[in-house]
């Protein structure tokens, strides 16, 4: 998921006795299946939770850009290097809709990126890991995208309207990019025996960055709880980390390569894949900050942020003044 | 932080036949910039063949709150509806 560990009010689902009139009549909308949208009536809890949400996924988005975008100028052929461009123009794009959404709760774009820039808001782990070759471009594309589907599929289904329609239109454009990424892995992964060995050696690093994605387990969690209640969560991370994996495995032995998890077992009972877990002290370093590119990524952003001020600055100001001159006729 | 660009509301018409839809919103220095921003975000794969984008802050909307008295009206009113009337099956299709 592009959103991890998000807080919800922490205090738990009230009880019905502990709403007030208007949470009751909130309630029942979301569990009638009704959409909220921008100006409705809604708790300051449902609005902050949506806000740090919808802005770390819209951020992860963005700053998901920076691992592709390392191999636009090395991408093998022409066409694969167009087909690239066009993957990363998506992302900026699904940030877009994403923090249009946000802003549709009362808050400024720019206020969300200073407060990814401060280091207030996260961005989702996964990006915080090197992209050393092309075959790490196949599995970003085959595994993070398969991982970010997997949650945003249900998440159309979420409870507040803006939201809810940015997570359509990503969703239509998703499913090429993991194709891409299937594609890319297929040709490798059937080519010489260094591309084969390139495609091993990316799925070796980037299978349990992807099941972190997820999250760490959340059956017991609060926020998680309250989440669901409101239905901006659908599933628990664990319901989706095993999805994503029952999905993910059969398709790694259709490219011959091999899940670098010796536990992984087809269990006849469950009908599931057993699988190990990753290291989750590994993940909540890499939040914290301390994973192999943190530093990279923050400063190509920050980078981007003020060398672009002038432009900004610069196109308004010339927007004023022809504002002006136009009245003035 | 410097001054924000405006916000700008997106309408796309999907094809010529169709009225032009809410798709959502972007932020420019100005309309024509709108414009050619709403095309990178709005229409990457051929989803509109005409553009319009209005400052958000020009649009005045109904409050939630209206939502009783701004409505009733139609929803008193059941004789608008052509199912009020019944119409004996002789007299065919009307």
């Amino acid at each position: 998921m592009y959103a991890q560990m998000v807080k919800s009010t922490g205090l738990g689902v009230k009880s019905r006795d502990e709403m007030s009139p208007e949470e009751a009549r909130f309630q029942d909308r979301i569990d009638a299946g009704d959409k909220i949208e921008p100006k409705d009536w809604m708790p300051e809890g449902y609005r902050a939770t949506l806000i740090r949400q919808i802005a770390q996924h819209a951020h992860s988005e963005v700053v998901g850009q920076l691992p592709e975008g390392n191999w636009i100028t090395r991408a093998p052929t022409l066409e694969r290097k167009a087909i690239l461009l066009a993957k990363v123009q998506d992302e900026a794009g699904h940030g877009l809709y994403l923090y249009c959404a946000a802003e549709t709760l009362g808050v400024s774009r720019d206020e969300l990126t200073e407060a990814l820039l401060s280091g207030e808001m996260k961005y989702s782990s996964i990006f915080n890991y090197p992209t050393l070759s092309w075959a790490d471009i196949g599995a970003v594309g085959w595994l993070v995208d398969g991982a970010a589907i997997m949650n945003q599929v249900p998440l159309q289904r979420t409870s507040y309207g803006p939201y809810s329609r940015a997570m359509i239109r990503i969703c239509k454009e998703e499913s090429f990019h993991q194709r891409q990424g299937f594609d890319i892995m297929m040709k490798m992964a059937n080519g010489t025996e260094a591309q084969r060995r390139m495609a091993q050696d990316a799925v070796n690093r980037f299978w349990y960055p992807s099941l972190m994605m997820f999250g760490p387990s959340d059956k017991d969690s609060v926020h998680s709880a309250q989440s669901m209640a409101w239905k901006i969560k659908i599933n628990t991370n664990d319901e989706l980390r095993q999805k994503f994996v029952d999905q993910t495995v059969p398709q790694a032995h259709y490219l011959g390569l091999t899940i670098p998890d010796e536990a992984l077992a087809f269990n006849e009972d469950t009908g599931h894949w057993d699988y190990s877990e990753p290291d989750w002290s590994e993940f909540y370093a890499v939040l914290k900050g301390n994973g192999p590119c943190n530093d990279e990524r923050m400063a190509a952003r920050k980078t981007a942020w003020d060398d672009g001020q002038w432009v900004r600055d610069g196109l308004l100001a010339h927007a004023e003044k022809r504002a002006h001159r136009t009245a003035a006729e | 932080m410097s001054k924000e660009w405006p916000l700008w509301e997106i309408f796309i018409r999907s094809q010529n036949g169709m009225s032009h839809r809410h798709m959502g919103s972007l932020h420019a220095p100005d309309a024509e910039t709108a414009i050619r921003n709403a095309r990178d975000v709005y229409t990457r794969r051929a989803e509109g063949v005409s553009i319009w984008v209005a400052k958000a802050a020009d649009i005045t909307a109904s409050s939630p709150s209206d939502k009783g008295p701004l409505y009733e009206p139609s929803e008193s009113k059941v004789y608008r509806h052509p199912t009020f009337f019944d119409i004996p099956d002789e007299v065919g299709a009307m």
